[in-house]
């Protein structure tokens, strides 16, 4: 079955070939089936690849397809590795991308067939670009997948090509992304000039002996990480998500959810050797991981546009998923990835399909009482919320409370900001929740007219990921409650050869216990006090000021940008285009050019037809000559 | 004699001639300094020539021959010169060579 791996990626780029040659001539319940139906393929083999990776003494497998770049000594096989992180992500992205898919071709049902037909390659390139990242058995064909979901966020960002907003949004994810990745590539550099190779065990073998915090390995950590800072939206490379929402809804769940931002979290996971060797690029990374997440959560709290919110709560959830890498759990992160998949996932396409609903309309303020409208909706969404809010029971609950234990473990101080933004998430999801579900409606008459559920296609994912959501969260089930963790022992040998080198930290279950119930008790407190303020939410029209501005606003970190980065290098484009360029350059080519026509024109004068002059110039030709040989 | 005298002989000749080329008019005359240059340069030949082998260097024919060469040359050039001049003059009745500026540019 492991050799068969290739066809995991190669069935989406298949769906990719179809549905963007054929764009013009197939129709849309075509376009829609090939589309979602090569992902759903690719699950069903991922399911088969995971189960056969589950089996207790499996070890990874390489399969190469052939021999990519040979250089001196550098060898780079297209080889991809099939092993158990693989296989969860594998098993994630297309799950949850088959559901998105599936989702997609009802939400998107309104485009041309063209536009349909454009919209869904775009879509199943990027999980062929993401399949290609988890699946690279070295570190060149991550970063091949790498830049390829890099290049499919840009196209499906920009979807709507004509609006000149969304193209900007593009552009400016497509740029951050850039520069976090110019990070990761001079990683990949540096560690092929120490170690000459980039295959994955080759590497950490060649890194295990180095010692800890040996200067090499931390900065390969520190510049792989600028790459993981840009892919997955940490301070400071984080402004392009949340603008990412100009494309379609079910776009921005796909790159949220299960594919695109969980990269750094994946490249980090896997390098984990290196980072665990690198204690104090951990530190770097669980600071900028925590901070996110509270920065973020910060700005979700006042956020009015119903992606935005759930925008800035994937930026603050990939933040507590580096909190945890930094503080060496990494089966911690890859289960939230997982768990945060399946309820971001939800989110985003339950907003989706109110956005739908309302006929486009994405304002919570023009929303409200969508409870009686739209019940699978509203159920769904509910769950979502639980799920992020990390009510007990569901699946954010485990995955989040096992970052914040062991937070608590590596530094209490990390521990409390960590539950400050926790409780700040349960905050922000339930004040979006009542905001638009419950109290009155506050749209227009025609909207209120218009407001349906969802045709099946779309309910049914949503059911299907809030099953996810609920139950999700079982395989990770943390040892205090008397199981063996599923998720953790099934990881283990992944992160088996970094673990001689971490700094063991144990809780007594007392501790834990105690940490869940407070955690517990103190996010349903906050669902209550945004019950009480949000459920019968009323529009006022007044202004925001103080801090709750501020908030609104973002913390003005774009206006911020803008004025340090942006305006400077227009301004010195500008120089260069007007004083360099066209005073500089232009001038002198042009100048050459004309001074050649002016003395051309002169010296024509000299031919002036007279023999005498001539010869007197052939003379004088000839003393020069002659004096010339004689000085030489 | 000493070649110093020959040497002299043919500067002054040499000076003449490129004195006629560049101050006269008529083109006839111009051919005809041209042919007291070269003239000179032939004398030049011979007296050099004739000096390295008395001195017993080398073998004197090699320059004599130069000489012979360039007679032959002049008198190929002569031949076509006077055409190119008659034809001229049978076209403007003149062999002033400050009028033939026709094909200037």
């Amino acid at each position: 079955m492991i050799n068969l791996v290739w066809l995991v990626p190669f069935l989406p780029l298949l769906g990719f070939l179809v549905n963007g040659l054929g764009r013009r001539f197939l129709s849309k319940s075509l376009v829609g089936f090939v589309g979602s139906g090569t992902v759903l393929a690719a699950f069903v083999i991922s399911v088969l690849m995971f189960l056969e990776a589950k089996a207790p003494g499996f070890t990874p497998q390489v399969v190469t397809l052939f021999d990519f770049i040979t250089v001196g000594t550098l060898h780079i096989p297209f080889a991809f590795q099939v092993d158990q992180l693989s296989a969860l992500f594998l098993l994630v992205i297309t799950g949850v991308g088959t559901l998105i898919h599936i989702y997609s071709t009802s939400y998107m049902h309104e485009e041309s067939d063209e536009s349909f037909a454009r919209y869904f390659a775009y879509l199943n390139l990027f999980v062929f670009s993401m399949l290609i990242l988890v699946l690279g058995a070295n570190y060149v064909m991550m970063f091949i997948g790498w830049e390829g979901v890099g290049l499919c966020s840009y196209l499906l960002i920009g979807f709507w090509f004509k609006n000149p907003s969304y193209n900007n949004a593009a552009k400016k994810a497509f740029v951050m992304n850039r520069i976090g990745d110019l990070g990761f590539l001079l990683g990949i550099f540096f560690m092929i000039m120490q170690f000459g190779t980039v295959t994955f065990p080759e590497v950490f073998a060649k890194a295990a002996p180095l010692g800890i915090n040996n200067p090499t390995l931390v900065a390969i950590a520190m510049l792989m990480f600028v790459g993981a800072m840009g892919k997955s939206a940490q301070i400071p490379l984080y402004t392009w998500l949340p603008d990412a929402m100009a494309g379609p809804t079910p776009v921005s769940a796909l790159i949220h959810a299960a594919t695109m931002v969980t990269a750094g979290i994946y490249m980090i996971a896997r390098s984990n050797v290196i980072y665990t060797l690198a204690p104090s690029i951990q530190t770097v990374i669980a600071v900028i991981g925590v901070a996110t997440a509270l920065f973020a959560a910060s700005i979700a709290l006042k956020q009015n546009d119903i992606k935005k919110v759930l925008a800035y709560s994937t930026v603050s959830q990939l933040g507590y998923m580096f909190l945890a890498l930094g503080v060496g759990a990494y089966s911690a992160a890859v289960f939230h990835v997982m768990t945060h998949a399946f309820f971001k996932a939800l989110l985003f396409l339950g907003s989706g399909s109110v956005i739908h609903a309302m006929g486009g309309e994405q304002d919570i303020r023009k929303m409200g009482g969508l409870k009686k409208f739209m019940p699978t909706t509203h159920w769904t969404f509910l769950v979502g919320c639980l799920a992020i809010a990390g009510i007990p029971g569901f699946s954010g609950f485990f995955s989040k409370d096992e970052i914040l234990a062991n937070a608590f473990a590596n530094n209490p101080v990390l521990y409390v900001l960590g539950l400050l933004g926790a409780l700040m998430t349960a905050f922000y999801m339930f004040r979006l929740y009542f905001i638009t579900f419950s109290g009155k409606f506050r749209g227009t008459h025609d909207q209120e007219h218009h407001l349906h559920e969802s045709p099946a296609a779309m309910t049914l994912p949503l059911i299907i990921l809030a099953l996810l959501s609920v139950f999700g969260g079982y395989v990770g089930l943390p040892e205090v409650f008397g199981v063996k963790n599923f998720l953790a022992t099934y990881l283990e040998p992944i992160f088996a050869q970094s673990a001689p080198f971490a700094t063991a930290h144990h809780l007594s279950h007392s501790t834990e216990w105690l940490l869940m119930g407070i955690s517990s008790a103190l996010v349903i407190v906050m669902i209550l006090l945004a019950r009480g303020k949000f459920a019968a939410y009323e529009e006022t029209g007044k202004e925001n000021t103080g801090l709750a501005k501020v908030l609104e606003n973002k913390w003005y970190i774009d206006e911020l940008y803008d004025a340090i980065i942006v305006k400077p290098l227009y301004e010195l484009a500008r120089f260069f285009r007007d004083v360099v360029e066209k005073a500089g350059i232009d001038k002198l080519v042009n100048g050459i050019g004309s001074g050649v026509q002016w003395g051309g024109q002169k010296i024509r004068l000299v031919q002036n037809g007279q023999v005498g002059f001539y010869i007197f110039a052939m003379v004088i030709g000839m003393i020069v000559l002659f004096v010339i040989g004689f000085l030489l | 004699m000493p070649v110093q005298y020959y040497i002299f002989l043919s500067i002054a000749l040499f000076c003449i001639g490129v004195m006629g080329v560049l101050m006269r008019r008529n083109a006839i005359i111009i051919f005809m300094c041209v042919e007291l240059m070269l003239n000179a340069v032939n004398l030049l030949m011979v007296a050099f020539s004739k000096m390295w082998a008395d001195a017993g260097k080398i073998d004197a024919g090699g320059a004599q021959l130069f000489v012979f060469f360039i007679m032959v040359v002049a008198a190929a050039e002569v031949a076509v010169g006077l055409a190119i001049i008659t034809m001229v003059y049978r076209n403007t009745h003149s062999v002033d060579i400050n009028i033939l500026n026709r094909l200037k540019n």
